[in-house]
């Protein structure tokens, strides 16, 4: 036991000397650690509530997603239904209804109900691995035609929606201009936001609440004031009311259900200021076929009104005082600068396939952070030094072997942490501090056991080797419960948990490392060079 | 130099002696941690309940507590839970969310905030925590969930390493701390969080090194003292680790007690319960972890190599064992 080999002393030599090595870029003050080269730049991350920051946990409204597929397979329908080759190659259907989540409609001619399966078959997709489509097609009544969502087609649109939602989410935070931002997909229907440094998360908020589903609608002119006002609209049309704070003359604008261009046309948006007013606006560029579209209808409607629609209400109502053919417009509706430039990003990044709302926020001050920092940093080194001198006046000589290997075993787990990129949170802290306390342990046990073997006659060598080889058993199941508890902690545990486990299950195989492997090597060597009769312990 | 021994060589004390004493007194304060978690409740933080917490920094002193709560009850989010925040500078401001569609939480997130504003000019507001009702539900059953897989797995582990006694020993002994640790929240109305259930888990797994340490050594001495009873046998284990038991206790409580006085005071509740439950745990592991060995008549046979084919491969690891203890 202790006989070490010299391939073995050069191995264990190299691992501490690489924890060192990976450890110090971490205690570096950030500027220092910029200019290291990019290979030497692995530090530990600190959590937001030692960073300071935000955090936003987002839940995607899965019912409105379905909604809006169940509306867009609807329009499908309807168009697959009218047919490429003009009036003659439509099929009549009647009596469509999207209630209980499925697409139920009549087939006029029943003569044209395998043609109408077939169109609608080629409408709908694969989805999942098992072949299975993403609708069922079923005729009912030999007359009637039901298309159901299956399971497998609802689960591929939602992780889609959260892909696409997720990539969105992300151009959004980072035209913010934050530093590292963390954003991924939680689960199947969550996405997390994690802004460092950002401590009013407001903004943040705002800007990646919103769908930003823009829309260009004509105002229904023929509209009866009164009968809008009693909440009905004409056929083709709908009451759209106005966002909060737009100053329109009216609660509401009565618009034409039919969009003529949206969001998707759009191939950039800026902040800017109205030439008359100094007001500020978003300047929006269409794209090639938005531009044509934009010039036709506004050629056709001069004179009339169009109106703006993000996500469901009307910014602004425009007179078309002239053909807009430049491709460009300018979106007007009581903006702050702040609230021009976030509608801004949001229509540059895109809409948002699916409504999401902020179901948990936690922000933590960067004061606080530093303050916590500061106290953590205090009570680690108090807590250290105190252990280590415990250590000392307790077990002497093999104390100091204990102490020195515990330094290592700090620098392992930091370097350990700093090369997984692990992030250290404030239960971290404590984790660290306690994997100090229990890492003795291991000496203890085994500085106990040579007391005890020394005390029962039995030579120094013959001590040390036994008290190595006997503690080792009960070290061995006492780290495996810890690691079951710490790994169990990390898959089932959330947020500030997670985080606690990584650093004990990182200080639990470092201080089994340091303290059994590194004291035991120091031991031996001072034992096989000195030859001691008797040792203080 | 002459070194520092916390605990004198050759102790012999009879802790076994009271081990009716020691499991009266456990079972009596379970059941008042039981009764007190029931009756008072725990001061659950919004991790768990739901909600929304702002932490609001006064520039000098603190206004009394009532009229914070005074001004932010007018805010029109229900009666706030007001409570100190290490400093006498600072307190944490606790309100339900209102009920209603998700964006009702934002909207109260900004009244509460704009509120405290108006309220207390020169206050300093940051560090807002909202959860809604349903992540907290999901929080409690996942925070449950890793406590109960983690005593659970821990003591399967302990089975198969030792016998079957000794898993229920651990088991029975992991319980009684949970459960202690929560009569201590409930007491002390410290903030139950996250944080907390990190800490719970702590304790669980400290318990279970110092269960482990015990049972190595009883294991040990099975196998030694063939012909000893069982009871001085235990007594004897006991006495053999006491001095390992004390001196890991005292330099963990040691490092805890100090993070308790300098460290964060964001923490302070985590760093209480833990170094409660430590405490706790020494009591328990001189006291509480072997009597459920003599009840569950742990002997001799318990670790004797059985002759039947089926446990050859247990026999073999065995007389291993054996042959490392010479």
């Amino acid at each position: 036991m202790l006989d070490f080999p010299r391939w073995k002393t050069i191995g264990i030599s190299i691992i501490l000397l690489l924890g060192i090595l990976f450890a110090i870029p971490s205690f570096l003050p950030s500027k220092t650690f910029d200019k290291l080269p990019g290979i030497a730049q692995i530090k530990v991350n600190l959590g937001l509530d030692l960073a300071g920051g935000s955090h936003l946990l987002l839940e995607a409204d899965i019912d409105d997603l379905q909604k809006t597929q169940l509306a867009n397979m609807e329009k499908t329908v309807r168009a697959a239904m009218r047919g490429e080759r003009g009036p003659d190659d439509d099929i009549a259907i009647g009596e469509l209804s999207t209630a209980g989540g499925k697409i139920s409609f009549l087939v006029r001619d029943q003569a044209q109900l395998d043609a109408a399966r077939e169109r609608l078959f080629s409408e709908t997709q694969g989805a999942g691995l098992t072949g299975q489509r993403d609708w069922t097609i079923d005729v009912v009544d030999t007359t009637r035609i039901v298309m159901t969502p299956t399971a497998a087609g609802q689960k591929q649109a939602i992780a889609g929606a959260m892909d696409t939602a997720r990539e969105i989410i992300d151009k959004r935070v980072n035209a913010l201009g934050t530093r590292e931002p963390t954003i991924i997909r939680q689960g199947d229907d969550r996405i997390v936001v994690q802004v460092p440094g950002l401590q009013d998360p407001q903004q943040l908020k705002d800007l990646i609440g919103k769908t930003a589903r823009l829309e260009f609608r004509m105002v229904d002119p023929n509209a009866d004031p009164n009968e809008a006002a009693a909440g009905r609209a004409p056929v083709g049309s709908e009451i759209v009311p106005y966002a909060e704070g737009a100053n329109g003359s009216a609660p509401f604008e009565v618009l034409r259900r039919q969009v003529m261009i949206s969001g998707e046309q759009l191939l950039d948006a800026k902040q800017g200021y109205d030439g008359q007013s100094g007001q500020p606006v978003v300047n929006i560029r269409f794209d090639s076929g938005g531009s044509a579209t934009f010039a036709k209808v506004t050629a056709q409607n001069v004179g009339k009104r169009f109106a703006m629609v993000l996500d469901g209400k009307v910014l602004s109502a425009p007179s078309i005082n002239e053909p807009i053919l430049g491709g460009s417009a300018q979106i007007s509706g009581s903006f702050s600068v702040a609230s021009a430039n976030n509608l801004a990003i949001s229509l540059r990044s895109g809409a948002l396939p699916v409504k999401m709302t902020v179901v948990e926020e936690r922000t933590v001050t960067p004061e606080l952070g530093a303050d916590s920092i500061r106290k953590g940093i205090i009570a680690g080194i108090v807590a250290t030094v105190a252990v280590l001198t415990l250590m000392v006046l307790v077990y002497g000589r093999f104390g100091i072997y204990a102490n020195v290997a515990l330094f290592f075993n700090i620098f392992l787990i930091i370097a350990i942490m700093a090369a997984f990129n692990a992030t250290l949170t404030l239960p971290g802290i404590a984790g660290f501090v306690l994997t100090v306390g229990a890492a003795v342990d291991a000496n203890v046990l085994i500085n106990e056991r040579i007391r005890e073997e020394l005390k029962r006659g039995r030579r120094v060598f013959q001590a040390v080797e036994l008290g190595y080889s006997e503690a080792s058993r009960a070290i061995f199941d006492a780290n495996v419960t810890n690691v079951i508890a710490a790994l169990l902690m990390f898959w089932f545990g959330s947020g500030p948990i997670k985080g606690f486990a990584v650093v004990l299950t990182i200080g639990i195989v470092t201080s089994v490392f340091t303290a059994v492997t590194v004291t035991r090597l120091f031991a031996a060597r001072w034992l096989h060079k000195t030859r001691p009769t008797t040792i203080n312990i | 130099m002459r070194l520092l021994k916390l605990v004198p060589d050759d102790t012999n004390i009879d802790f076994l002696k009271w081990r009716k004493l020691a499991s009266a007194m456990s079972f009596i304060l379970v059941a008042i941690s039981i009764a007190l978690v029931a009756v008072k409740g725990l001061n659950l933080g919004v991790d768990f309940v739901g909600g929304q917490s702002v932490r609001v920094e006064f520039p000098q002193a603190m206004p009394p507590i009532d009229e914070i709560r005074e001004k932010v009850s007018h805010i029109g989010l229900g009666e706030p839970t007001i409570q100190q925040f290490g400093s006498d500078k600072a307190v944490s401001i606790r309100t339900a969310l209102p009920e209603g569609d998700k964006t009702v939480a934002d909207r109260a997130g900004k009244q509460l905030v704009a509120g405290i504003q108006k309220a207390f000019p020169t206050a300093h507001t940051g560090s807002v925590e909202t959860v809604s009702g349903k992540v907290s539900g999901e929080l409690i059953s996942t925070g449950a969930l890793s406590l109960a897989l983690a005593m659970l797995g821990i003591s399967i582990y302990i089975w198969i390493r030792f016998e079957w006694q000794f898993g229920v020993g651990a088991l029975g002994r992991l319980f009684h701390e949970v459960a202690l640790t929560f009569g201590f929240f409930a007491v002390t109305q410290l903030q139950f969080d996250l944080n907390s259930i990190a800490a719970l888990l702590t304790i669980v797994g400290y318990s279970l090194n110092d269960t482990i340490v015990v049972y190595d050594r009883v294991r040990e001495n099975l196998k030694k003292y063939r012909k000893m009873e069982i009871v001085p046998l235990l007594n004897l284990s006991i006495n053999e680790t006491l001095s390992r038991t004390v001196m890991t206790s005292v330099s963990v409580m040691l490092a805890l007690g100090m993070l308790l006085i300098f460290g964060p005071d964001v923490i302070f509740g985590f760093t209480a319960a833990m170094l409660f439950g430590v405490f706790v745990g020494t009591y328990s592991s001189i006291l509480m972890s072997t009597p459920v060995l003599v009840w569950l008549k742990v002997g001799p046979h318990s670790f004797v190599p059985r002759t039947s084919a089926a446990s050859e491969g247990a026999e073999r690891i065995q007389r291993k064992d054996d042959g490392a203890v010479v």
